[in-house]
């Protein structure tokens, strides 16, 4: 039975088995491999979208579990935040290998919205769910504090 | 040919493997008997000269990158060498990945690879040539055009200029009749006074689509028709199947079919899902093999036998064996152990083929390109030149994806034959966990006298692990007298001066499989030697700054990193109550680290507040990725310090997954100060060299902490009560 739900602002209807995780029908069946898969554990949130706005770790979400949410990936993040996360990540270089960084921007999207200015405590409880086997750590830090600072007008 | 094509690749060929060392290494693949344009070229005004460096009409330059980029920053350290010779605006240069061919050929090692923190110092002249050599030919063309002596015309920033006449033709209006020209072979390259792109922190080409998501990743490959697999191996390394059952996995919708292959039973399907539900059903007999009695903790009491005889000598000054017998209970000792590591890099293994009657088509991300090539061919059926290798971005290497074996291409061909259409074929984690191409687990016995003074006269290091060479092509070239040099490397050529010492290796026989990983040898030696220097400076109650400084007298870029990091990090003043600073310092692949670590013990664990990291690595093309660098080798060294054991009991390995091979997380994560050191030496290495002094610094800063050695990786709680 097909199931619907909204992907970055557009409805679709997909027709798969309902104990498929959310991540492999954005990878597979809807063309939008930014989202990675890591660890198939929520161990590390290389898979992290937005499932109605809140942070998710898709490679453990079935897809029957999500008929009807909204669901935003990194090919969708948009608005204030997503643009001062993309710029600040930028502007530091942070990627690496780069391969967890779709999932650390997004957990960072969530963090920007609940704390407007968040603290080195704050980062650390929202992003120690996001490994980077790289260890980009220092620059997610300071990157999260610029694009805060971007976002609440400080940008150029 | 004509005769100006035929020119070109004699160019080609000179530029690739001129000036380096060819060792004696092949594998079966050949350069192309006619490689034909070596680029392909989309636009039709391109100009190409070269292997290295395109010129569109529009003036956009894309310089090939032969060189894995697996988030070392390569790509873009290896474009800004080209565009700083060729004279190009930086903001036209772009860059794609080299297919696999001999042209690209790692100028040391005569095969297409990324590995040994080599590319910057490999590259730098072929890409020097490549560059000055498109900027002469349009030099050439711009005076043809303007009707004026070469001598007249500079060169900035992607345009010619004549200075007298003010007038000035940018590189894309010149590609048509630079393309008409002979190639040089004497462009001269720049003086480094006139450099204005190599030597400054530059922003990474990589970064615009890795942020957006839109890098593409060889697990985010796709075909028409694409089919997926999953492989089911053994539970035991050398285990093979006796039979299987799939009637429940090919019940699974979307199950095509599952069949066997040399390294297990593969389910394929049209979704990662359906091959992951059904590969959990299949019911296999396994033959375990002689594997299935290998237990870690059987190798260490084996291994802490091995270590108290005498091995094969790496190393011989003096007569250290008898000047530590001589002293009996004197003479200190300890024995270091350190386990089995996995590489565990984020994107888990993947590689994708197309194979048809006459041609292998390979996406992957991998550091091997032309042992791929030639092992697929090999599977295939195929000559080397009809195997084709699409080097994908590699989500993270540390050496995995550079293996002799070629394991994760060749199953994937193995498996594409059997398929009838295009296959990517993924690992899971457990599959990547657990599919063995370890850093070897290393024991290591230590022995040393001081004299009267406290300074050490004689050393003795005895090392016990398997080799990471051994049954590989590369075995003749790394195994010299029944000795590896890479499970000696950093200990053979330790740099402080003692005038008795001896290096001595008993390789292992052990059925699991081993490979080099990020600072290969050095990954344990460094750990070992650093951590007894200071066992020895606490038995001669010195400094163990000064102890180091004492033994380093005539090595002076040793001393420069040391001292440097010493002072950036406070060394000698005052620490908060609780927290210690712990040193350590190693040359390797061409560079020199320093670390201070200033630590604590909270409930029972180790906590790392500041790393402080000096660096000499020659001359630098981007400063900024040797910082990115430095602070990556900072957590991937905290990683193993702390949490990384790849453990075997019954032959099977203990780990599946990130909770119990866990990773340094962000709350986890110290200051970092680089500190680079200015010099006018060939660049050298960057992404291995910070690794190896990591593990030591911590560990003599919970030393001085608790006054209890650190012998064993990763730090156990116990150890520091
Ligand atoms: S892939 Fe989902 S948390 Fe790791
Ligand atoms: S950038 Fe490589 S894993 Fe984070």
């Amino acid at each position: 039975m097909p199931i619907d739900l909204e992907v970055n602002g557009k409805r679709v209807s997909v027709d798969v088995d309902p104990t498929t995780p959310l991540l492999w029908v954005l990878r597979e069946d809807l063309a939008l491999p930014g989202t990675k898969f890591g660890c198939g554990a929520a161990q590390c949130g290389a898979c992290t979208v937005h499932v109605d706005g809140a942070s998710a770790r898709s490679c453990v979400l079935p897809i029957s579990a999500v008929a009807g949410k909204r669901i935003t990936t990194i090919e969708g993040l948009d608005g204030k935040f997503g643009a001062a996360l993309m710029q600040a990540w930028t502007e530091q270089d942070v990627p690496q290998c780069g391969y967890c960084q779709t999932g650390q921007i997004m957990s960072a999207a969530v963090l920007l919205k609940e704390a407007a200015k968040p603290t080195d405590g704050d980062i650390d409880a929202c992003m120690s769910g996001n490994v980077c086997r790289c260890a980009t750590y220092v620059r997610i830090r300071s990157a999260i504090h610029r694009a805060a600072e971007i976002a609440s007008g400080g940008g150029r | 040919m004509t005769g100006q094509s035929m020119h070109r690749r004699e160019l080609l060929r000179g530029l690739a493997f001129g000036g380096g060392l060819l060792l004696a290494v092949r594998f079966g693949a050949t350069a192309s008997a006619d490689p034909g344009p070596l680029v392909a070229s989309p636009e039709d005004a391109a100009f190409a000269p070269n292997a290295f460096v395109r010129i569109a009409g529009d003036g956009r330059v894309t310089v090939i990158i032969n060189k894995a980029e697996m988030g070392q920053g390569v790509s873009t350290a290896l474009a800004m060498i080209v565009a700083e010779d060729l004279d190009a605006d930086w903001k036209q240069v772009g860059f794609e990945f080299a297919p696999a061919d001999l042209v690209y050929a790692h100028p040391g090692f005569g095969i297409q690879m990324t590995g040994g923190s080599t590319s910057v110092a490999g590259m730098t002249p072929s890409l020097q040539k490549a560059g000055a050599t498109a900027r002469a030919m349009l030099v050439a063309a711009a005076a043809q055009k303007l009707g004026v002596p070469l001598l007249e015309l500079t060169t900035e920033s992607g345009s010619v200029v004549h200075a007298a006449s003010k007038r000035r033709l940018g590189y894309g209006e010149l590609v048509a009749d630079a393309a008409k020209l002979a190639v040089p072979t004497d462009a001269p390259v720049k003086d480094r006074k006139d450099y204005r792109i190599v030597g400054r922190s530059t922003k990474r080409l990589d970064t615009p689509d890795k942020v957006r998501g839109k890098a593409q990743f060889g697990i985010d490959v796709t075909l028409p028709g694409m089919v997926i697999a999953l492989v089911a191996r053994a539970p035991v390394f050398g285990g093979k199947v006796r039979s299987f059952r799939a009637e429940k996995a090919k019940a699974i919708a979307g199950v095509r079919d599952v069949v066997q292959i040399s390294s297990g039973v593969a389910v394929i399907a049209d979704r990662f899902w359906a091959a992951k539900r059904a590969r959990d059903l299949l019911e296999i007999d396994w033959d375990l093999g002689a594997g299935a009695s290998t237990s870690s903790e059987k190798l260490r009491a084996e291994y802490a036998a091995l270590a108290q005889k005498p091995g094969m000598v790496g190393r011989r000054d003096g007569d250290a064996p008898s000047v530590v017998e001589a002293a009996g209970s004197k003479a200190i000792e300890a024995l270091y152990e350190l386990p089995y590591l996995a590489h565990a890099p984020m994107e888990t293994l993947n590689c994708t083929v197309r194979l048809t009657a006459d041609a292998c088509e390979i996406w992957t991300g991998t550091q091997f390109q032309t042992v791929d090539q030639g092992a697929a061919a090999a599977v295939a059926g195929l000559k080397s030149e009809q195997v084709k290798i699409h080097t994908t971005f590699l989500g993270g290497g540390f050496g995995r994806r550079a293996n002799p074996k070629a394991d994760f291409v060749v199953e994937a061909v193995e498996v594409a034959k059997l398929a009838h259409a295009p296959v990517k074929v993924i690992w899971t984690r457990d599959d990547d966990l657990r599919g063995g191409y370890y850093r070897p687990m290393w024991t290591s016995r230590m022995r040393a006298t001081l004299d009267a003074r406290g300074r050490v006269e004689a050393w003795v290091h005895t090392i016990v692990g398997q080799s990471f060479m051994a049954g590989t092509p590369f075995e003749a070239a790394f195994v010299k007298n029944g000795i590896d040099s890479l499970s000696i490397e950093g200990s053979e050529d330790t740099p402080y001066a003692i005038p008795n010492v001896q290096v001595e290796l008993h390789t292992t026989n052990v059925v699991v499989p081993t490979l080099w990983w990020r600072s290969v040898g050095h990954s344990h030696t460094a750990f070992v030697i650093e951590s007894f220097v200071d066992e020895l400076a606490a038995r001669a109650k010195a400094d163990p700054l000064e102890f180091r400084r004492e033994m380093l007298k005539d090595k002076p870029r040793h001393r420069a990193v040391l001292e440097r990091a010493a002072k950036e990090s406070g060394w000698g003043t005052p620490l908060p109550a609780g927290r210690a600073r712990g040193i350590a310092q190693h040359f390797s692949f061409g560079s020199y680290v320093a670390i201070v670590m200033d630590a604590s013990i909270e409930r029972g664990r180790p906590r790392v507040h500041r790393a402080t990291v000096a660096i000499d690595c020659g001359r630098v093309v981007n400063p900024d990725t040797v910082v990115a660098q430095m602070q990556s080798a900072v957590g991937f060294g905290l990683t193993t310090a702390l949490y990384s054991a790849i453990t075997l009991k019954d032959g099977r390995v203990d780990q599946s997954n990130f909770h119990d091979y866990p990773m340094l997380r962000i709350h986890e994560m110290p200051t970092v100060d680089v500190h680079i050191l200015e010099s006018n030496e060939p660049s050298s290495g960057v992404g291995e060299p910070g690794v190896p002094p990591i593990a030591p610094a911590l560990g003599n800063a919970l030393f001085a902490l608790t006054k209890k050695p650190i012998r064993r990786l990763p730090i156990r709680s116990e150890d520091l009560a």
